[in-house]
């Protein structure tokens, strides 16, 4: 019956060519909870995500979402499942409403008892603080409007588990506390929240789960207490710190081994 | 079927889209009317085809040339739902896999038979007088669906395949040339020998003898069954390598 994972991955390898991006991916993340894969540019988080997402298929191993088959079952993953891809996937020469009718139609919305797609625009234009530039065309709207849109049609039809890849890259520091905030709000609802990022602090903000995905596979798998008691114990010393989990991703991944800096500038 | 409602939804998208930007149907159809303005007033007065019209002689290869021109804009905008992410949102949706490929394609039936219809009207303008039968329109609508579907097909492969906005339009290239050496604009009989001999066994030639057979009010002749199995032969090409590239796309 309900399996208590939402997703589980299992010995999962891809690779582009000669390029061994994952080499034997094991990952299990709890139903209702938000896990947060951390990696540097190019570890692989993207590859991953598509995978689950049954966007791309595995070279071997075993992947799981809701209880079905990746691979075997692509269709009923699907219904499962919502991405939110790296780059903002939205329609530029529609409106925002329109872009969010659009996907509350394909999703079935109304035959689903979700109430009429018009609604569902509705009510999601609200709660992302989108209803002024409704009726705008989406090709007009700047960074953060266009992220919390497409984090909006991600949620249309209350799929239970939804993906992430890297929500807040490129936003101001407003707009990403405006996505944690909706992160926060899916999660106490009970969906189940897979975000990649390269930020520790987000990770450290949101994540019950800390996922570090490094050279293909996962090097530590925790809680946000579990990894930080991965850091060796401070010795001596007057002054007591805390470490941080960018020391922890530094000491576990070899010292300066690319590690990110925790918030970039941003752009509109 | 929630297939069939889906791709409709989806096409509605893609519609609304060519409502949004007009311009593309106007450069769809910019350059056929050039060429019928250029060929018929330009020309056409050196040009002996045998019948007092040129315009009536000219308007079938123009419309390949057409049909050419819109499906370039298929691929374009393809291209462009790859590019931005969208084609993979719709891939992750429980609907049709095929689903968001088809509304391309049928958005492409529809804005190349708008830029058909405009084509037509100016050709009307300038003197184009059709003596076909309600029977032979149809025939004629029938056999330009058919070439319209089977390049639109076509122009998936460049939409999935393409780096570039331009290289995945520029495929239309050869497809908008190839009616000049065929019997669109001139007939075969005056071409040089191995130049007359592609003419004559190209596509190009036996789909516009059938449609100038067809808009004349004559029984089109074997050319119509030559031009079918062209029309077919393409469609099937280019319908297995574009979903064979769709489905490879996740491998
Ligand atoms: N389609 C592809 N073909 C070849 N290499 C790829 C492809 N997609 C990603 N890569 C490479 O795989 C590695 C992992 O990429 P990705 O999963 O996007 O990492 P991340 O999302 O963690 O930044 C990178 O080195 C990237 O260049
Ligand atoms: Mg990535």
């Amino acid at each position: 019956m309900a399996t208590e994972h939402a997703i589980r991955v299992e010995a999962l390898t891809k690779s582009y060519g000669d390029l061994e991006v994952l080499r034997g991916v094991d990952l299990a993340v709890a139903r209702g909870s938000i896990t947060a894969l951390l990696g540097a540019n190019g570890a692989g988080k993207t590859t991953l995500v598509r995978i689950l997402a049954t966007l791309l298929r595995a070279d071997a191993g075993v992947a799981t979402v809701g209880g079905a088959d990746v691979a075997g079952e692509p269709a009923r993953v699907r219904e499962a499942i919502s991405l939110t891809g790296q780059f903002a996937a939205v329609d530029e020469v529609l409106t925002g409403r329109e872009n969010l009718v659009l996907v509350a139609r394909l999703r079935h919305v109304e035959a689903r008892g979700l109430g009429k797609p018009a609604a569902v625009a509705s009510a999601l234009l609200e709660r992302f603080g989108l209803t002024d530039a409704a009726d705008r065309r989406v090709g007009t709207y700047s960074g953060g409007m266009r992220r919390r849109l497409d984090i909006a049609m991600s949620l249309i039809g209350d799929p239970p588990v939804v993906f992430l890849d890297e929500p807040t890259t490129g936003l101001d520091p407003q707009a990403r506390n405006e996505v944690w905030d909706a992160v926060r709000t899916l999660a106490a609802g009970g969906t189940t929240v897979l975000l990649t990022t390269q930020y520790l602090e987000e990770a450290e903000q949101l994540a019950h789960q800390i996922a570090i995905l490094h050279e293909g596979r996962i090097i530590v798998d925790g809680t946000l207490a579990e990894v930080k008691a991965l850091m060796p114990p401070a010795t001596v010393e007057y002054v007591e710190k805390q470490p941080s989990l960018e020391e922890i991703f530094l000491a576990v991944t070899g010292a300066g081994a690319g590690a990110p800096a925790p918030q970039g500038g941003e752009q509109r | 079927m929630t297939a069939i409602a889906d791709t409709a939804t989806l096409t509605g998208r893609s519609l609304r889209h060519i409502l949004r930007s007009p311009d593309t149907i106007i450069t769809t159809v910019m350059m056929p009317v050039a060429f019928l303005l250029l060929f018929v007033y330009v020309l056409g007065g050196a040009i002996d085809v045998g019948t007092d019209s040129y315009v009536t002689y000219l308007l079938p290869g123009i419309l390949v040339i057409t049909i050419a021109s819109s499906v370039s804009y298929t691929a374009f905008r393809l291209f462009t739902d790859l590019q931005g992410g969208i084609f993979e949102r719709f891939q992750s949706l429980p609907i049709t896999r095929s689903g968001p490929l088809w509304a391309h394609v049928l958005t492409s039936l529809v804005a190349t038979a708008v830029s058909l219809v405009l084509v037509i009207g100016v050709a009307l303008l300038m003197g184009f007088r059709p003596q076909a039968s309600v029977l032979d329109w149809l025939a004629v609508a029938g056999i330009l669906s058919l070439l319209t579907l089977a390049l639109t097909w076509l122009a998936v492969i460049p939409g999935l395949t393409a780096s570039t906005p331009d290289g995945a339009s520029a495929f239309a290239y050869p497809l908008i040339l190839l009616p000049f050496v065929s019997s669109a604009f001139v007939p075969t009989a005056s071409m040089p020998g191995p130049v007359r001999w592609f003419a004559e066994n190209q596509p190009v030639t036996a789909i516009v003898d059938a449609l100038r057979d067809l808009l004349a009010g004559n029984a089109p002749g074997s050319a119509i069954w030559v031009a079918l199995a062209w029309c077919v032969g393409i469609l099937v090409v280019g319908y297995v390598v574009a979903t064979a590239l769709h489905r490879r796309r996740s491998a």
